[in-house]
């Protein structure tokens, strides 16, 4: 096995919000998170909206610093020992590809200026245009008609694909991707983690995989960590969290995922039952991770004190 | 369906949106039935016109949209042909809708009682009183404490709001409510959630749902009969067993296929 791209040990983040009106409070959006990623692979952070994982990409961005816990890449504490040349060094190499194609390119430029300036700023050998020309085709746009439009002249999933060519050209080794097919349609979807994984598996290019779009998440990603409350509930195998989870949430919300062999008039169908089952666990999962205890080999469930398992 | 008369029939129904450079056809010559008591899905990429149908039903689609053929026949009367009058008293008692967004659809500086009492005070001319007993009611049916009423929709969660706007939607005891796109802004497990409330209250109070959304999984489990969409025109209906096990139109095929699925089975 090569050693971890990136790794988070015992990563927390609280928050201290003061709002305008009512007091203060903590909000513990990150509790004990660890994981690690290998070149070349992908892990997929899974979980419903407030469930962390999003502020888990933004550390590993460095949006923010975690309040305990280390965030290595290459075996190195991104936090300590900050150099601007490190900094430079470290922006080149993981890169984040947003939700939202529309707002994460610059309405006024052109696609050439997207990216030749990541390409002038960050530097490397060869002809400029050569190179525009050849991370354009690697996105699978066609860099004759694509270079001199506007964004808004491209559809959401060539948008996407330019964030992608954009993250290319100043050579990442890690791409952040927050839910970034969730806002395109429903066709243009799969092409666009098709692209995902050729970039893992051509250039090996490691890949933290943000959605709440479980299905996606086996599609492209090795592993797969359910995340609820700031904490990971359970990690391992995307096959085997996906396809035979253990804890009671990650059962709970793979049962969730829309599948067209169970109906709801007929699968049990109490609405009201399904909605205090969700309760119960919801509360669950929300306790204190005391450890994880490993089912089959790379497969983690967590415990918290009051379970007897 | 063995029903004589459909609840809903739109026949033929064309609408056109005025364009600096012309007129954009948006709806094509659609026509669909929908029946007492049945779940009609219709299913289709952003922009294949199935809003614009739900915004035509309900009359409230505004310029440059306009409907240029066809008929809207809510239990055989010419919903197009409504009076003012007659129009605004079908809505919400005759049919309903539910938004995606339900931060948009209720009024961020009114608190969830004071939009059911302006409802109720409008249609029913219900008192204080009697419109707080009724919304209690209605909340209760949804699964939300009474208290809530007294709440401002920014303090309730994306989940709740839309149980508020389902309460709304169903206090007048619609026979129709058009659904579209209710839960595409919530999470898997609170969007089973609510799916599930609403089959088990049409199960118990008996109405029908034109159900829209983009998902055609989540509308398998969900809708009774299917129509898929593609540039404003129907491409394919039929039951929602048979689309899922045969799809026969090529276009709905490419739909299921360019959706990873998740595989397995899970308790």
């Amino acid at each position: 096995m090569n050693a971890p791209l990136l790794s988070l040990e015992g990563v927390s983040k609280t928050f201290h919000v003061r709002p305008v009106l009512g007091p203060a409070r903590r909000v513990e959006a990150l509790r004990n998170v660890s994981f690690s990623i290998e070149p070349g692979r992908a892990l997929a952070l899974v979980g419903e909206s407030g469930s962390g994982k999003s502020t888990c990409g933004r550390a590993v961005i460095r949006h923010f610093e975690p309040s305990a816990g280390t965030i290595r890449f290459r075996g190195a504490d991104i936090f300590a020992g900050r150099t601007r040349r490190g900094d430079r060094a470290y922006l080149a190499a993981v890169q984040m590809v947003f939700q939202d194609p529309f707002a994460s390119l610059n309405p006024t430029h052109t696609i050439r200026h997207h990216l030749e300036r990541p390409l002038r700023l960050h530097g490397g050998a060869g002809d400029l245009e050569a190179r525009l020309r050849r991370i354009l085709t690697d996105v699978e746009l066609d860099p004759a008609t694509t270079l001199e439009k506007f964004p808004h002249q491209l559809s959401g999933g060539q948008r996407q694909r330019v964030s992608f060519a954009r993250a290319l050209a100043v050579g990442a080794e890690l791409i952040v991707a927050d839910e970034p097919t969730s806002m395109l349609d429903v066709s243009i979807r799969k092409s666009v983690l098709d692209l995902m994984r050729r970039l893992k598996e051509e250039r090996s290019i490691a890949f933290l995989y943000i959605t709440h779009d479980i299905a996606t998440a086996r599609y492209i990603a090795e592993e797969t960590a359910v995340m609820y409350a700031g904490q990971v509930v359970e990690r391992g195998p995307s096959g085997a969290v996906i396809g035979n989870p253990h804890h009671p949430y990650s059962r709970l919300l793979i049962s969730a995922v829309p599948d067209p062999a169970r109906r709801f008039d007929a699968a049990g169908g109490d609405a009201l039952a399904f909605t205090r089952q969700a309760e119960a666990v919801r509360r669950l999962a929300a306790q204190p991770v005391a450890g994880y205890r490993e089912v089959a080999p790379g497969h983690f469930i967590a415990y918290s004190e009051t379970d007897h398992a | 369906m063995s029903a004589p008369e459909p609840l809903l029939s739109v026949q033929n129904l064309c609408v056109d949106y005025l364009t600096p450079t012309g007129t954009f056809r948006a709806v094509r010559n659609v026509s669909f039935d929908i029946g007492h008591n049945e779940i009609l899905g219709l299913a289709g990429e952003s922009g294949c016109g199935k809003s614009t149908i739900a915004f035509s039903i309900m009359r409230m689609h505004r310029p440059p949209a306009f409907i240029s053929e066809g008929r809207i026949l809510f239990e055989g009367d010419d919903v197009l042909a409504f009076p003012r009058r007659r129009l605004e008293a079908w809505r919400w008692s005759g049919a309903s809708m539910v938004f995606q967004s339900a931060m948009n659809s209720l009024n961020p500086v009114l608190t969830v009682f004071e939009q059911f009492r302006d409802m109720l005070a409008r249609h029913e001319r219900m008192d204080r009183a009697a419109a707080r007993r009724k919304a209690a009611e209605m909340m209760a049916m949804v699964g939300l404490p009474a208290d809530r009423l007294d709440a401002f929709p920014h303090q309730l969660s994306g989940g709740m709001r839309q149980r508020v706007v389902l309460a709304m939607a169903l206090t007048l005891k619609p026979r129709l409510v058009i659904m579209d796109e209710p839960t595409t802004a919530l999470d898997v497990v609170v969007q089973r959630e609510i799916l599930q409330e609403v089959v088990a209250l049409r199960r118990r109070l008996g109405f029908s749902v034109l159900f829209i959304t983009h998902d055609l999984a989540l509308m398998a489990q969900f809708a009774d009969r299917i129509a898929v969409m593609l540039e404003g025109r129907i491409v394919e209906a039929g039951g929602a067993e048979s689309l899922v096990a045969s799809p026969r139109h090529d276009y709905t095929r490419r739909l299921w296929a360019a959706m990873p699925r998740i595989e397995g089975t899970v308790a």
